[in-house]
């Protein structure tokens, strides 16, 4: 009794010690002066605390840009310090590629520092934010301790802009939600995607417009032909020098449409949408099975409402 | 088994595949849930009461749009279906529909808004007077019940209330399905400053005046409504007729 009393203290123990709420977050060089945390290709759980997402930086001439926070304070916090293990440049401006939880919940962290999306993204984590960290704080636990919501001050266009002495080429799209930022680094040739492009993983959809994506997706995809391109830097999943990314997002998203409207036409309803197999090519991709079931709410009513003969 | 039948029980169970005979309860919420005894007085007090896994609701486990929910009610398997109750134990307003299969079976897919993870039941009358439940949890995170609608935040509804879109099925795997989607904000009026104000009643009826179904819809029903029948054979067009507790009709026919 003694025996299991004490095995059971060291259990409980180990589980305590094993939730330090340290990220372990370790810079990855991408390029010269370029660097990326790749976050792993699954849901938030209490286990990761959300480290399901990259985020980059470059250490340009005058000041370090970074590219999206990551889903916490915590977050922001660890990668800050992590940044400082290999500069000792300031921060010179963060950058927000999209309004979504897991790349802009950081932003408390650089809070002393300018912070900058896409005015639309911007509209987007004013009217969100709040119900994307409560909607955190119940998938990733106590890793969100201390999380709000930092308003990104500064509206970003497209173009070419120079920051800290760094020439970025700023590109506006949209389709996986209303407003898609791809950032160019010319200097390097990397491409940072955002999530436009998944790679390993099944894409969210939950402000998605299919068709929006699948013309971003050709976008972007010229955008690794240009004579410059290196890298690609998805926003979930190892950076490739291909395009093979964009591929297997674009696969995805053809055939997930492609099984709504069909499903629709056919006469299913959602719970028989639902408990539709996946295919074989997709059925082995990381957290396929939930994100198809999320897919399903989020798009099967427009699909079923076309099919109905309903207006849109 | 733990509790002693009764002898209607006893006299179903013996036309029932073994199996299933043996998954008939009388007492025990096969759900285990706290509010069971409640749902039971007010919604089949009086009859006698039997856990039937011959009435199958289908709902995920874990929802992921609390306003829009799927729920799939088949009691096809039970002779004598009268009338089906529709209720979630844990939602602020339990009920959420109520059918009357007439010449169609006893089947009914729509989607429902939960405030908070429940169960969500289907209680079957059938002609000798017996309720049978059947039921299934349904996992989700609240908000279903006390979020505005989208009408709320748009003036368009205004103008396409009660706008009924809809097909039939007559051939294929699906062949004898209705389905129908009617516009509608399905307010609560849990939300502040909108009051209630949700379709009642609808009614399905052949060309030839013959009722397929009534259906009683309450507050929990999801915005914009799309319902899915299965009739015996898809045999011409299908009248939809009903009203919202404001009174607005609406008068539709559902093609072949």
């Amino acid at each position: 009794m003694k025996r299991l009393l004490c095995s059971l203290l060291m259990l409980v123990a180990g589980q305590l010690g094993a939730v330090d709420f340290d990220y372990r977050l370790s810079a990855r060089p991408l390029a010269e002066n370029v660097y990326a945390f790749i976050g792993k290709t699954e849901d938030f759980t209490t286990d990761n605390g959300g480290n399901i997402v990259n985020t980059a930086f470059i250490v340009a001439a005058q000041g370090v840009i970074v590219i999206d926070s990551g889903p916490s304070l915590r977050y922001g916090q660890q990668m800050r310090r992590a940044i400082a293990a290999v500069t000792a440049k300031p921060i010179a401006l963060v950058i927000n590629t999209h309004h979504h939880p897991d790349h802009f919940l950081g932003n408390q962290a650089f809070a002393d520092v300018p912070i900058a999306a896409l005015a639309e993204t911007r509209n987007g984590i004013a009217a969100d934010g709040n119900a994307f960290a409560e909607n955190l704080y119940r998938m990733s636990g106590d890793w969100m301790k201390g999380t709000e919501v930092q308003l990104p001050g500064k509206t970003l266009s497209a173009g070419v802009v120079e920051v800290a002495g760094r020439s970025l080429r700023l590109v506006a799209l949209d389709g996986h939600t209303g407003a898609d930022l791809v950032i160019v680094d010319a200097t390097s040739g990397v491409v940072f995607a955002g999530d436009l492009a998944f790679n390993g993983r099944a894409p969210t959809t939950p402000h998605a417009d299919i068709a929006h994506w699948l013309k971003a997706l050709d976008q972007l995809d010229a955008l690794t032909r240009e004579s410059g391109f290196k890298l690609l830097v998805p926003g979930h999943g190892a950076p490739t020098t291909d395009a093979a990314p964009i591929r297997q997002t674009r696969a995805w998203l053809t055939w997930l449409s492609a099984a709504l409207r069909d499903a629709a036409k056919a006469g299913l309803d959602m719970n028989d949408v639902l408990a539709r197999p996946l295919p074989a090519e997709f059925a082995s991709l990381p957290v396929a099975a939930s994100e198809y079931r999320r897919s399903v709410g989020h798009l099967f009513p427009a699909a079923e409402q076309e099919a109905l003969g309903a207006k849109p | 088994m733990k509790y002693p039948l009764t002898i209607a029980a006893i006299a179903l169970a013996a036309l029932m595949p073994p199996a299933e005979a043996a998954a008939l309860r009388e007492n025990g919420d096969p759900l285990a849930s706290a509010r069971w005894s409640e749902m039971q007085k007010a919604f089949l007090a009086g009859a006698p009461v039997l856990f039937d896994p011959r009435v199958k609701v289908v709902a995920p486990s874990t929802a992921e749009n609390p306003m829009q929910v799927p729920v799939t009610v088949d009691a096809t398997a039970l002779p004598g279906v009268v009338e089906v109750v529709v209720f979630a134990d844990f939602n602020p307003i339990v009920q959420v529909l109520r059918f009357f299969p007439e010449s169609a079976p006893a089947f009914l897919g729509f989607r429902v808004k939960l405030q908070q993870s429940t169960p969500v039941r289907a209680a079957v009358r059938t002609a000798e007077g017996v309720w049978h439940v059947g039921g299934t949890w349904v996992n989700t995170v609240g908000g279903g019940c006390t979020a505005p609608s989208a009408a709320g935040g748009s003036k368009e509804w205004q103008q396409r209330l009660n706008e009924v879109s809809g097909r039939q099925w007559s051939e294929g795997p699906n062949a004898g399905r209705l389905r129908m989607r009617i516009v509608h904000p399905m307010d609560t009026g849990l939300v502040a400053g909108t009051p209630a104000f949700f379709l009642e009643e609808i009614n399905f009826a052949d060309t030839a005046g013959k009722r397929l179904m009534r259906v009683q819809t309450y507050e929990p029903v999801s915005e914009n409504p799309v319902f899915t029948l299965q009739r015996t054979s898809a045999d011409g067009p299908v009248e939809a007729t009903g009203r919202d507790n404001n009174g607005n009709a609406f008068k539709a026919r559902i093609a072949q």
